[in-house]
């Protein structure tokens, strides 16, 4: 008897201690982030770090604007094309699809999502660079050579597509019947339904899902480096060059350890991240889960 | 009456909209392995899977990746490895050990939860900055560690997602029968067998394409990895370098070995899949 119950406490302790340990090493990242970010911090102010846009490690300016704005771009091209076709295709697969569809698609989702960042790179190479600079760009009169921000954003949205369906199908289905019924009894199409009611009801949890696809858009590196043209400017239309901030990190790194501050600002640059990230996260988790308790 | 027709004609449109998104969904799927098969297909050769790369092999002469292919089969195996033997702990200790509901519980999970969003890059620059400072070179044994950070949430949400179907009675008829939280946990652990081998191939494929993490972190190799304090290749990263050469023969092979990542990720896709179907009528 005494054996089981040193047994239990036994592994409940060292279970407890792996619990302890992985939240040490975020800790310790945190940590790490925070501390090599500060001699860049101290040498430039914050606001002067953000919104100066000349980028020249060699004469230790480090503007960020170029950058934010690289990555601003894609994810808002991005969720243009994604959002759309996301929130029609979830109402479809649970308003209208039967179970054998349902049970068809949403696997095949899940398969977009298990496919590895490089091979979305290698499609946008393969396909969307050249669609773009052949196709696309005669027609409203751009010359480029498809290595764009809006090729960084086609590829991303592609990207983002799983995560955002599977999470608004399940929010779109913790909508009550009697809701529904309430509406169609009432004489409205299914597709008022949809609109008037549906949708206005799920509203928090399609948003916690377009949040939680901003911050992968956010995130995601080698796939936008590959087709995104990595020119450090500003860009100015849907056919420019730009260069997200988690390519600035992937492609410098090797290097900087000779330039000062360097290390720092790209430090920096994986601290922006992460706190962004873990923010938006942060608040879309909470209100999945708030939707979850209700339901 | 125009009105109803107008707004059934509404409906129409609508309806076509959507299932117009919904093929374009499923359809970039196809359309993006496809792509890979068509361009990959040709350039696919047995030397290719078969040989370590030889002099001039990045000018498009002779050799293949098996290199990258052994690297990223170490890397993701000892790190789903890891992963798996902190991630399951960790998951059951949550959903076993701790006072359901409480504020340690429900913290730890929505914790979990949000480290699964962090991009790799963030944890291969951490990664990076602790190997320098500490004075260990690119190796294996840096991108497994990176690895392994990454895949730890993955293997604990999936557990987790799993435990929490686990119908209450059963816990209480253990707990009942005066069996302790370890006994009830291997209980528990029985009833989820199938879908711990899901969450686990889940992690592997997550290692198996990560590029971000290991681009820092492993650097890369064109030897067969043999020590794991040594620079490794792995095949996301071959695929990366190779596609930004200029040589055709080169940006050739990188097409054959994303074809070669690609199928790897579907036989991964199906055994998940084949696992989950057995889950569902897994009953102890």
């Amino acid at each position: 008897m005494s054996w089981r119950l040193l047994k239990d406490k036994l592994i409940r302790q060292s279970f407890a201690a792996m619990l302890i340990l992985s939240l040490v090493v975020i800790a310790v990242i945190l940590i790490g982030l925070g501390l090599k970010s500060i001699p860049l911090l101290r040498a430039e102010d914050l606001g002067t770090i953000l919104t100066e846009s000349v980028w020249s490690p060699l004469n230790g300016s480090f503007g960020f604007f170029p950058f934010i704005m690289g990555t601003v771009w894609v994810t808002f091209i991005s969720l243009i094309i994604a959002v759309p076709l996301c929130i029609l295709a979830s109402t479809y697969l649970v308003e209208y699809a039967d179970d054998a569809l349902r049970k068809m698609v949403l696997p095949l989702v899940n398969v977009l999502a298990a496919i590895p960042p490089v091979l979305y790179g290698v499609w946008g190479v393969l396909f969307v660079v050249p669609f773009l600079s052949e196709y696309i760009a005669p027609i409203v009169g751009a010359e480029t050579t498809g290595y764009t921000v809006f090729a960084g954003g086609i590829v991303l949205a592609v990207m983002i597509f799983p995560i955002m369906v599977s999470i608004m199908v399940e929010v779109l289905q913790t909508i009550p019947y009697e809701l529904k019924a309430a509406s169609l009894s009432l004489g409205a199409t299914k597709w008022e339904t949809i609109v008037k009611v549906i949708l206005v009801k799920s509203r928090p949890g399609l948003v916690a899902a377009v949040v939680l696809g901003i911050s992968r858009a956010f995130g995601e590196t080698i796939a936008v480096l590959m087709v995104c043209g990595n020119i450090p400017q500003v860009p100015k239309s849907f056919f420019d060059a730009g260069y997200p901030l988690p390519a600035l990190i992937a492609n410098n790194f090797g290097e900087m350890m000779s330039i000062p501050l360097y290390d720092s600002a790209l430090m920096f640059a994986a601290l922006l991240l992460f706190t962004l990230i873990f923010g938006f996260n942060l608040i879309s988790r909470i209100i999945l889960n708030r939707l979850e308790g209700k339901a | 009456m125009s009105n109803v027709n107008k707004r059934l004609f509404k409906e129409k449109i609508a309806k076509v909209a959507m299932q117009v998104s919904g093929i374009t969904i499923t359809g970039s799927l196809f359309f993006i392995i496809g792509t890979i098969l068509y361009k990959g297909i040709p350039y696919l050769s047995w030397d290719i899977i078969s040989q370590v790369p030889k002099g001039g092999f990045y000018m498009g002469k002779e050799g293949g990746i098996l290199n990258a292919i052994l690297g990223s089969l170490y890397l993701a195996t000892s790190s789903t490895i890891l992963a798996t033997l902190l991630g399951v702990p960790i998951s059951v200790f949550l959903n076993v050990y701790v006072k359901s509901g409480s504020f340690l519980e429900r913290s730890c999970k929505l914790l979990f939860d949000v480290l699964f969003g962090i991009p790799s890059i963030v944890y291969g620059a951490i990664a990076f900055s602790i190997m320098v400072w500490v004075g260990i070179r690119a190796s294996l044994l840096g991108g497994i560690i990176t690895i392994t950070l990454l895949t730890i949430p993955i293997v604990v949400r999936t557990i987790d997602e799993l435990l929490r179907t686990i119908p209450i009675d059963l816990k209480h008829v253990t707990f009942s029968l005066g069996a302790t939280r370890w006994e009830t946990a291997k209980i528990c652990l029985k009833y989820i067998k199938p879908g711990v081998f899901t969450a686990i191939l889940l992690a592997f494929g997550r290692a198996i394409g990560d590029v971000a993490g290991v681009l820092l972190t492993t650097g890369f190799s064109d030897n067969l990895p043999k020590y794991i304090d040594e620079p490794a290749a792995t095949l996301p990263l071959a695929i990366f370098f190779q596609l930004s050469s200029p040589i055709p023969e080169v940006q050739g092979r990188a097409y054959a070995s994303a074809l070669v990542l690609t199928f790897i990720i579907l036989v991964i896709v199906i055994c998940t899949h084949l696992l989950a179907s057995k889950q569902r009528k897994h009953k102890i």
